[in-house]
Order: structure tokens, then sequence, then C-alpha cells
């Protein structure tokens, strides 16, 4: 079952789809190549919201839909969430 | 291969309405009271009322005007009755209504009082009734019904499918010769480049930059911080969505991959031509709905994540989501579900089809999940104070 997916074969976060808890091994699927992929959690990642796919540095871009969607204030592990707490809009 | 087609009200003008309204419409707030006076005693018609019309102004003033003669002119209305406080305003508006050549009388207060102004009233809107409650349906081609689109309430979900869903929609709209438009300037913030390569030639590109500095620097001239408590709004981010420029990218999925804007629409601005246009709005869903009313648009598709149930009194909105929690727990509110999408079960083609099939059932007459609920926010935009 797919539990996570990435718009972009570029992006370096997904989406859960589903709820998903700590420590899943995450079956994730990218929609413009269809190739899945597994992902291991270090979080619970509620569904709608973002899991780094890779180890993302502060000040780096993360990506989605190709683009960048702002940039990073707090370290982030792969596997980890990314939402309000570790992502800033680099607008307004 | 010709177009679907789809049985609606052709008016005077040749424009194609997929709803029979009467409206009982204030020029002012000092008139929405006799407005509902109206509509109670004549069943079957709508009165709008609105917090608007005393004092206004310049462009604001005339933005108000085209606001309220565009709801009138709209094919889903069949005839219009207007009540203003003194006549100079109201005729203006019944003047402007009068134009697409449909049924318009406007009757004011000032030296008749409400209660006779009431009567009168009443007395035309019950002839209306009469009249278009005979007036047919007949078979029109898809393509003569314009759609316009915005969404509400997004979560991650809308993004990845409900407004892609639409995109895949408005590509088949648009490639049958269909008059489409999409808006909400300041949520194409952080993807505006992406948006500007959209217009369909530099002249029209120029003019969506204009139209998207000029939001820009409305909203640096008047915020008090970084935005960030309204845009993302407090919806969105318990949905998953961190940053306005992920909320931009996923808001333009909504134009699908292979049309091109053709044109910038300022507010309530009808388009003079088919395709698809950019109309400058509000990214607050009442306000736009009213704004693509305003401009003749006579179907709404509203892509949904967490959950907006707004509504337009005369313009039909088809909602969707593909947050299946929203499906589930707001189901009242949903005309299609796409959550399988998600779950891999269903292709964005599909989705696609499944959307216009939903859109010409609501044509041919089925009530959409708003209109059953009564959600009919008639809200207009105000540009500044009144004098």
């Amino acid at each position: 079952m797919i539990q996570l997916l990435v718009h972009e074969k570029a992006d370096n976060v997904g989406v859960a789809t589903v709820d998903i808890k700590t420590g899943e091994a995450a079956q994730g699927l990218y929609m413009d190549s269809q190739e899945s992929f597994e992902i291991k959690t270090l979080h619970d990642i509620p569904l709608g919201h973002k899991i780094a796919l890779t180890d993302i540095a502060v000040d780096a871009s993360v990506i989605k839909y190709g683009a960048d969607i702002g940039r990073v204030v707090a370290e982030i592990k792969g596997g980890e969430h990314v939402h309000t707490q570790n992502l800033k809009t680099r607008r307004w | 291969m010709s177009n679907p087609k789809v049985m609606a009200y052709r008016r005077e003008n040749g424009r194609v309405g997929i709803r029979n309204h009467v409206i009982i419409l204030p020029l002012d707030d000092l008139s929405n009271s006799a407005c509902e006076k109206v509509a109670f005693n004549t069943k079957g018609c709508k009165a709008l009322p609105h917090a608007y019309g005393r004092l206004q102004f310049g462009e604001d003033l005339q933005l108000f005007f085209r606001t309220l003669i565009g709801t009138g002119a709209n094919p889903n209305v069949a005839a219009v009755v207007v009540i203003g406080i003194e006549p100079e305003w109201t005729n203006i508006i019944v003047d402007g209504i009068a134009e697409t050549g449909k049924p318009v009388t406007g009757f004011s207060i000032e030296r008749h009082g409400e209660i006779k102004t009431v009567e009168m009233a009443s007395w035309k809107a019950k002839e209306y009734m009469h009249w278009a409650s005979e007036l047919k349906r007949e078979e029109c081609d898809l393509s003569e019904i314009w759609v316009s689109t915005k969404c509400g309430e997004s979560d991650t979900t809308s993004g990845l499918a409900s407004n892609p869903t639409v995109g895949n929609a408005f590509d088949k709209l648009v490639g049958m010769g269909a008059t489409c438009s999409f808006g909400e300037t300041s949520e194409i913030t952080g993807a505006e480049m992406v948006c500007k390569e959209r217009a369909a030639t530099p002249e029209v590109a120029d003019q969506f930059m204009a139209t998207f500095n000029k939001y820009q620097d409305m909203i640096d001239r008047n915020k008090t911080d970084d935005l960030s408590g309204s845009q993302p709004t407090k919806g969105n981010i318990a949905g998953g969505l961190t940053t306005i420029e992920e909320k931009a990218f996923g808001n333009l999925q909504k134009i699908g991959k292979t049309i091109n804007y053709v044109g910038v629409l300022d507010k309530a601005e009808a388009p003079t031509g088919k395709g698809l246009w950019y109309m400058d709005t509000s990214s607050a869903a009442a306000e736009a709905v009213t704004l693509w009313a305003a401009a003749g648009f006579v179907a709404h598709l509203f892509p949904t994540g967490q959950g907006n149930i707004i509504g337009n009194p005369i313009e039909p909105v088809i909602k969707l989501t593909a947050n299946p929690r929203t499906a589930s727990d707001m189901k009242e509110h949903i005309d299609y579900d796409c959550s399988s999408i998600l779950k891999g079960e269903m292709t964005l083609d599909e989705s696609g089809d499944n959307l216009m099939e939903m859109l010409m059932r609501t044509c041919n007459g089925r009530l959409t999940a708003q209109e059953v609920l009564g959600h009919e926010e008639f809200v207009l935009t105000k540009l500044y104070e009144s004098a």
C-alpha cells in the first residue's frame, strides 16, 4: 500500500497519504516516474504532512514540485517530519 | 468529435446559464431589509443582501457598480428587481443589467417608504417568477458554459490530486473552446515566474506581472508581520502546507498542463473571448467567487483539502476533495470525492473525466452540495474606505 507520494524525482520531500507511525518502513511512489521506494520514518507523519527523503542542511531549500518552497531553519534528517518547525518561507 | 451537450437556459444576449434565478438586488445596505421582505412575499426568488453601496467613490465605486450590474447580468439570472434608497444609483444598476435584454425593474425607497416599496416590488417579483418559471432549458454546447476555479482550505492533497483534477478538466474544457478563469493573486506568491510563463503572449505576461506586483505592493503597505499567520491559513498548516510557495505551486496545478491564459481581467471584468483567463482576485473564497459570478461565470470548480464550505447565491460551486478524511467527516459539503487518486486507484485523467461528468450533471440541473445546504455567500470586494 502506498503511504507517501513524491511529485517529482528532483524533490527532497514526499507527502504522507495516510497517517504514518515512527519507525515504519513507509512505501513511497514518485508520481512522475511511477518508481517506488521505501523510507524509514523518524517521526509520526500525519496524513498530508511532509517527510524528508534526504538530510537537508540549514539554509538549503526544500524542493517540492521540482521547485524551491522555502528555506530550512533547523537541520533536517531523512525520515523526519518537515513543517513550520524547520521550514520557513523565503517571501514576506 | 463534437462536444458534449447540456440542457441549459439561453438568455436574450445569447449567453448560456445553468440556473434560472429571479433575484432581488439591493443597491445599498439600507435596502437589504426591503429586498428580504420581497423575497419572503414572493416564493422562489432570492434576495442578495450585502454590506455596501453608500458613499463609495472612485475606483472602488466603479468596482461596486461593475459587481452589482454583473451579478444581475449573469446568465444564471432570468430577471432582476433592484431596490435602492434613491433612484439615481439604482437606475445605474438597472440600466447596466438592461443591456443584456433581460427583464429588470428598479424601485427606490425615498418618497415611498419601505412598506409601499415592498408592495410595488413584490408585484413585479411575482410577475417575473411566473414568467421565469415557464422558460425552458434547451440543448447547448458544453463549451458555452463559462467555468471559474479557485481552491480553499487547501492542504497537500489539493496539490497532489484535487487541483490537478481541475487542471485536467480545464485542459479538456479549453481544448473544446470553452471560457475558463483562475485567479487568487496573492496565492501565486512564490510561483509567479511559473505563472508568468503560462501567458499566451509576452504582453499578457507583462500584464500579469504588473497585476501581481501591484497586489504585492498592497500587501507590503498594509502588513504588520510576515503574513505567515494568514497565508498559509491555520487550516492550510493543519493540513501539512508549510509555506506560501508550497501553496502557490499546488494552486497552479488547477490550470492544467497544456493551456495558456489569453488575457488578464480586472476584478469582476467579463472576458472578451474564449480560452483561459487570469482574473485579479483576492484569495478569500466568497469574495473571489462573487467576482467571477459578476464577470459572467456560471459554474465554479472548487477543490478543497481541509474542507472549505463556501457557496454562492447565483454561481453553483462544485466542491471536490482528495483528502479522504474530509470526504468522510465533511461529506455533506463534497460533490466529488477524488481521494482514490492518493491510493493509486485512479489516474488524473480519469478523475478529470469524472469532474467533467459532475459539471455536466450540474449544468443539467443537479443541485450542488452548497446549493442544497443553502450556502449563499455574496461578498463584495471593497478597495478602500468610503468617503
